[in-house]
């Protein structure tokens, strides 16, 4: 008996209350919307295999990369590992039954398919073009696609999120087991909490800008139209104060996976466990104060850039404490190199390229000339792509025995992170040295002489995408004829190992009682040698 | 070699040979800008070396094969206190260095010349102040600071010259600019960088720095015989703005004389410098911007003129100021009334006015 086989028929996924079974619907729905994002990417990088705009029409292009965005952040990123993986395990972590507030997470995933219809629905109508930042005035005077259906689906989207953060919020607060100390918490929820912080805080401010650009297309109220006294600079503010925490909101959940994983495969407590827990929080509260520095070159005041470039400078410092904490963990442990490892193994490097190249932008002489440049496209897609994407499926190769009870196959899955460690580098590393030479981002044709290194990134994208397919085939393969993975396969100490795979619908069969510290692998191996017939 | 595919092949001999990997260095900026990417790169590379060394030792020395059994550690205060303040202080170079160069790249010296650059889906129209147009083209002389001050109008651009390392977002309702100085004779690309609609990508244009004696030669074959205050005089005239900034003592408006550069108390008690913004919004939207001691009778030309036409008229008040020490016939009764004729041509007088 376990949440999956308990209940049977639609209704009863369509009508759940359990966190375990949302997340599967979770899964589902982010991995079908991550197929048609990772689809219109295809077909960006066919278009940019020659200069000339040949494949398809401009316009046809600028809705290919408008969508491609749009679906990739708010379909995916921001749902993907917090609404999936977190909604799993985040309970089971610090041992509750299931969510504080079971009917919101099921609405939230409910708000979550209706904003996925509106953006097919806007698909079919004809797509959309503002590009993901639904830039005013193009957006709101200038374009005759389906602005307000996108727009829409996004600001429904958004919901769905502050749901799933406020969710966390609250049940972290008041779920935890007997025992489950603040500093007991495993990284995961920490990291989750900081970024369910930025979702709650963050999110409704994206949802009033995108009002204020429905209203001024569909009213003309002209809080952004300078030809009313509005100002288009203001939309910028707007929409950069929820969309660079959103950055976070994306990769903080990653974050924790690594933690997780990292610790576990190399069967050691995370190095400096109190640094990289605050560094998430100082992540969350730095986040707020940096999203100028999306803005340097549009005409805001010199003097204000200092301060914008200053705490952007401040925000690396987190990231860079975390990296060289999971790289010590390392340090005297025990390692071994499953799938998630070496999905982390990915992250650290990828995300730390990501990490640095994003200091160049944050340097205001050098944002000058690399910003709305395709070192831009290559700095965000090491970060969301390298680090974020990594961090997903290391998390999915993670869990998959306990969401599961099945093994993935390791041999085919270990040859897939690599096939897309190597196709990601080849996509994304060309377009650094692009727009180091000035190739502008969002073009569907470009000057012959930056042909070769687009051909190299149009190659590394086919790889890539291989890398993407082989999980999905041996996944789903795995459902079936996996071998039966146990209770605790990687000997991991975190409270959702101690119960069985997968877990009854309530998780364990009684409150578990935390009386240890989070990655306490010894006090794993004594309560081992005690139950040893349980095991397994 | 050839019985490899000739796809191939062709990728081969063609594509691999002879693309570039830097962009020409052609301003004053330029090698400043690449200076502190150098060192970046530099940063970025030791980094991410130590990272992935100790990643790759701590795989070897401690796999489970070798070392079955891990070792518990704390953590260390002194590790943590070094990853945080080494890339710190290493970020805060950066901050200073960058923003030292930010502050140039922004900041036009005063003997600029001005060329205005006025975005539009899509295209790029470069207006010289002595008449010239260009369409997704721009002439500059080499060693000269040139300084663009650019509007879009209609939706945000981006004005971007990569072997100048200069970039300025063109915005509507806003003028913005930017500076450099070229230094390398050459053609050098120009990019919308900001995602403006359907031909964002055709948005694109050349940008040619030439020797001084060239671009003379330039600026002499492509006069419109027409300057850009000579154009905006004739805004003027015939949106009969004179009938109130006449200059007479007994005006509705104020004395546009000398008023470029100065510094103006408006009837809020706010004080202002007068500078080209300031003179496109009181244009634009005049019942935010009544002088001190004049009534808001002025009504709004929004709508009425182009960005192109607010620049003439910009450029001509701003000749006023020349024009006043030199004759005083601009903006004294002689001329103006003549001016007011809903068709006068532009009067000979206005020569004078012109500022190069």
């Amino acid at each position: 008996m376990n949440y999956l086989s308990k209940e049977n028929g639609l209704l009863s996924w369509l009508l759940t209350g359990d966190h375990k079974r949302i997340a599967m619907l979770y899964l589902i729905s982010i991995t079908f919307f991550f197929f048609i994002g990772g689809a219109l990417a295809g077909l960006i990088r066919l278009e940019l295999l020659t200069p000339q705009s040949d494949l398809m029409a401009t316009d046809t292009y600028n809705k290919v990369f408008s969508m491609h965005g749009i679906i990739m952040v708010f379909l995916f990123l921001v749902p993907s590992v917090p609404a999936t993986i977190g909604n799993f395990v985040l309970p089971m972590m610090i041992g509750a039954k299931d969510l504080a507030l079971p009917k919101i997470n099921l609405l939230s995933w409910y708000l979550y398919i209706a904003a996925g219809a509106m953006m097919i629905y806007t698909m079919a109508a004809g797509g959309v073009d503002t590009g993901w930042t639904f830039t005013v005035p193009l957006s709101t005077h200038f374009l005759n696609t389906n602005v307000i259906s996108a727009g829409l689906a996004v600001f429904v989207a958004g919901f769905s999120s502050v749901f799933t953060g406020l969710n966390f919020i609250v049940t972290v607060h008041k779920m935890r087991c007997p025992g489950m100390t603040w500093f007991r918490l495993p990284l995961f929820i920490w990291s989750h909490y900081a970024a369910s912080i930025l979702m709650v805080l963050g999110t409704p401010v994206l949802a009033i800008t995108l009002v204020l650009v429905v209203m001024e297309r569909a009213m003309g109220i002209g809080v952004f139209d300078p030809a009313k006294g509005g100002d288009p600079i203001l939309f910028q503010h707007l929409f950069w104060f929820y969309s660079h925490p959103a950055v976070y909101i994306m990769i903080l959940p990653g974050m924790g996976v690594i933690s997780e994983v990292v610790s576990t495969f190399s069967r050691k407590r995370v190095f400096g466990y109190t640094a990289v827990a605050f560094s998430s929080v100082a992540i969350a509260v730095f986040a707020f104060f940096v999203w100028e520095h999306h803005m340097f070159i549009m005409g805001v005041s010199n003097y204000s850039t200092l301060v914008f470039s200053l705490l952007t400078m401040l925000v690396a410092v987190p990231s860079a404490i975390k990296i060289f904490n999971w790289t010590f963990t390392l340090y005297k442990g025990s390692v071994t190199f499953e799938t998630p490892m070496l999905y982390s193994f990915g992250f650290m490097g990828l995300f730390t390229i990501g990490g640095l190249t994003g200091v160049f932008l944050a340097a205001t002489g050098t944002d000058i000339h690399l910003t709305e440049t395709y070192f831009i496209v290559a700095h965000f897609h090491f970060v969301m792509v390298g680090g974020m994407l990594m961090a997903f499926l290391s998390g999915v190769h993670f869990w998959w025995p306990k969401i599961t009870g099945r093994m993935y196959p390791e041999k085919i899955s270990q040859l897939a992170a690599l096939i897309t460690f190597i196709g990601f580098n080849f996509t994304f590393f060309p377009q650094f040295i692009l727009g180091t030479l000035g190739m502008p981002r969002r073009y569907a044709a470009y000057p012959p002489e930056f042909q070769t290194l687009n051909v190299f990134s149009t190659a590394g994208a086919t790889i890539l995408g291989v890398g993407y397919l082989l999980p999905i085939l041996y996944l789903t393969w795995s459902l079936k004829y996996g071998e039966i993975a146990g209770d605790n396969p990687w000997q991991a100490t975190g409270l959702e190992w101690q119960t069985q795979s997968p877990p009854l619908t309530e998780n364990f069969p009684e409150t578990p009682v935390m009386d240890h510290e989070a990655y306490d692998y010894e006090w794993l191996e004594r309560t081992r040698q005690k139950e040893v017939p349980s095991v397994g | 070699m050839s019985h490899i595919s000739p796809v191939l092949w062709q990728f081969l001999q063609h594509w691999l040979s002879n693309f570039p990997l830097w962009p020409p260095e052609a301003s004053t900026i330029a090698p400043q800008m690449d200076a502190l990417y150098f060192f970046m790169v530099l940063v970025s590379l030791v980094g991410l070396t130590i990272v992935v060394l100790l990643m790759i030792s701590f795989s070897i020395l401690y796999r489970r094969s070798r070392h079955p059994v891990a070792v518990q550690i704390e953590g260390s205060t002194l590790l943590e206190a070094t990853w945080t303040i080494i890339p710190l202080g290493l970020f805060l170079i950066m901050f200073v260095w960058g923003s030292l160069i930010y502050f140039r790249v922004y900041t036009p010296p005063n003997n600029a010349m001005n060329i205005y650059i006025v975005g539009k889906q899509w295209m790029w129209k470069a207006e010289h102040p002595g008449g010239q147009h260009e369409i997704d083209a721009l002439h500059v002389p080499i060693g000269r600071p040139v300084q663009l001050t650019i509007i879009s109008q209609d939706v945000f651009h981006s004005f971007s010259i990569p072997a100048f390392r200069v970039k300025r977002e063109a915005i509507p309702g806003h003028y913005t600019s930017v500076w450099f100085q070229a230094t390398e004779p050459g053609t050098y690309h120009l990019f919308c960088t900001q995602y403006c609609g359907t031909n964002h990508s055709a948005m694109i244009g050349q940008v040619v720095a030439m020797k001084p004696d060239d671009y003379k030669k330039w600026l002499e074959e492509s006069t419109s015989g027409q300057s850009l205050a000579q154009n905006g005089e004739r805004i003027f005239a015939s949106l009969s703005c004179g009938a109130c900034h006449s200059g007479r003592a007994d005006a509705r408006g104020p004395n546009l004389a000398s008023v470029f550069g100065s510094k103006l108390t408006l009837s809020t008690g706010q004080t202002v410098n007068v500078d080209e913004a300031y003179l496109r919004q009181a244009i634009l939207n005049p019942s935010e911007h009544i002088t001190e001691g004049y009534a808001p009778i002025m009504p709004t030309y929004q709508g009425q003129i182009s960005e192109d036409g607010v620049i003439a008229l910009v450029e001509y008040i701003k000749s006023l100021n020349s024009n006043y020490r030199v004759d005083q016939t601009l903006t004294t009764t002689d001329l103006l009334p003549e001016s007011e004729g809903p068709k006068s041509a532009p009067a000979p007088a206005a020569k004078g006015a012109v500022k190069q």
